[in-house]
């Protein structure tokens, strides 16, 4: 942990609420677990305060030299499977980068296996490939990952539902009401939208933001394919005056 | 604004492999996990250890659940203020207990806080839970039973039943219950701040 540096954020304001329609319904009887875990009651609503606007920090001495590469970073063997690169920003709603801020990311072996205690699909483990990796974001909210894409997989559902290629992203911010987990799809695959999960995101333009695209000027020859996700996360408003008594 | 928030999805039942990798059965991912404590040996104040359930519409314990915590020191000083208590990291990951469901939190018990545009805020830890099923992570507080006055957030929800399930309850010395309920009788206050 690291005290903020950001002394240029002179007198923000709250958060800027949040867009309920950016985000998944909460109730979806198509994704069935959802139905007896999802809130019945209104949310209540307030401006935010010190305790959603500060959040923890995590300095570079946490973060391991391989913990960026999934590839490597479970044993030091390269893991089986289709060498990719998944890079991108990370952003607030204004286009404001967001600096120094941890990316955590986990998914499945190039089989649609994964390295949990209570996963017991057919696919083989990777001895190689742990499955998590973790990073903190440049100076201009930049980050990458080098991984293997994940293979689809089958869950319990309804009778035959499949889970498109996906890897799982959790992001901090600066503001523990910023935090956000969500997942990267990759562009084309077929079963992005036969995806309950995937659709629980009814407004497309927003599930079309999940989806990276392949990016070949980033791909390295003979390497590796590169995949784009850029993340936006919850802004705060700049207002010079709202925050302070009535008088001054 | 130029940008919509991107949208959240559900964390899965896998999340421990990524926030949580020993209790995820992969031990060692990391040279160092985060979250494992909120405080370290020597934070000021009262310890407190705070027990409870994360329970789903039919009441059954949701045992895949994470919760993250995240808190000011004893003195209400959040951790990143040059002034706060250097042994409170303030933030924490809870793992639902893979068989009872229950999840443990010890730590000290924060101060009250600033509020937005004055005042004051009682003592209250915030939470934020994530599980397979729950789409966009829940935002909600535990306040510390008798310790609950003059707070803005309490004083906005209308129906005292309701804020009562954002107080935890006393069960001994230094010791507290708090169960998250998401759905259905006795439902947890969930936020939008």
């Amino acid at each position: 942990m690291t005290p903020p540096s950001d002394t240029d954020d002179t007198d923000p304001g709250p958060l800027v609420p949040r867009d309920r329609t950016a985000h998944p319904v909460a109730l979806d009887p198509d994704y069935k677990t959802s139905v007896t875990r999802a809130p019945s009651q209104p949310l209540l609503s307030m401006d935010s305060t010190p305790s959603e606007e500060t959040g923890p920090r995590f300095g570079h001495s946490l973060v391991g030299p391989q913990d960026n590469n999934l590839i490597l970073n479970f044993t030091g063997t390269p893991a089986i499977g289709e060498r990719i690169l998944v890079h991108g920003r990370v952003r607030d709603e204004f286009g404001r980068p967001v600096p120094e801020t941890l990316i955590e990311i986990w998914q499945a072996n190039a089989g649609g296996r994964y390295r949990h205690v209570k996963d017991t699909y057919f696919a083989p483990l990777d001895p190689n490939f742990g499955g998590c990796g973790r990073t903190l974001t440049d100076s201009e909210g930049r980050y990458r990952f080098l991984t293997i894409r994940p293979g689809a997989y089958p869950w319990p559902n309804r009778g035959n539902d499949w889970r498109p290629m996906h890897i799982h992203f959790s992001v901090f911010g600066h503001s523990f009401g910023q935090r956000l987990i969500t997942q990267m799809y990759f562009e084309g695959d077929p079963l992005i939208h036969r995806c309950p999960i995937a659709q629980t995101i009814r407004d497309r333009s927003q599930l079309d933001t999940l989806v990276a695209p392949l990016d070949m000027a980033m791909s390295r020859p003979l390497d590796f394919l590169a995949w784009r996700f850029d993340i936006t996360l919850r802004g705060r408003r700049q207002t010079m005056f709202e925050n302070r008594p009535e008088g001054l | 604004m130029r940008h919509r928030e991107t949208p959240s999805q559900t964390a899965g039942p896998y999340v421990h492999i990524g926030c949580m990798p020993t209790h995820a059965g992969n031990p060692g991912s990391f040279a160092t996990e985060i979250g494992t404590s909120p405080i370290r040996d020597g934070a000021a104040g009262e310890i407190v250890t705070i027990t409870g359930a994360v329970l789903d519409g039919q009441g059954l314990a949701v045992r895949d659940a994470m919760i993250e915590t995240w808190q000011a020191d004893a003195r209400g000083r959040f951790p990143g203020d040059p002034r706060a208590d250097p042994n409170v990291i303030g933030f924490a990951r809870l793992a639902a207990d893979g068989a009872t469901g229950e999840f443990t939190l010890r730590t000290v018990k924060p101060g009250r806080t600033p509020a937005r545009g004055g005042g004051t805020q009682a003592p209250h830890i915030s939470l934020w839970i994530v599980a397979r099923g729950i789409n966009t992570g829940l935002q909600t507080r535990l306040y510390f039973e008798g310790d609950t006055a003059d707070d803005p957030l309490l004083a906005r929800i209308e129906h005292r039943p309701r804020a009562e399930t954002l107080i935890a309850t006393r069960t001994g010395p230094g010791a507290f219950r708090f169960d998250i309920r998401l759905q259905g009788a006795g439902e947890t206050v969930f936020l939008d701040l």
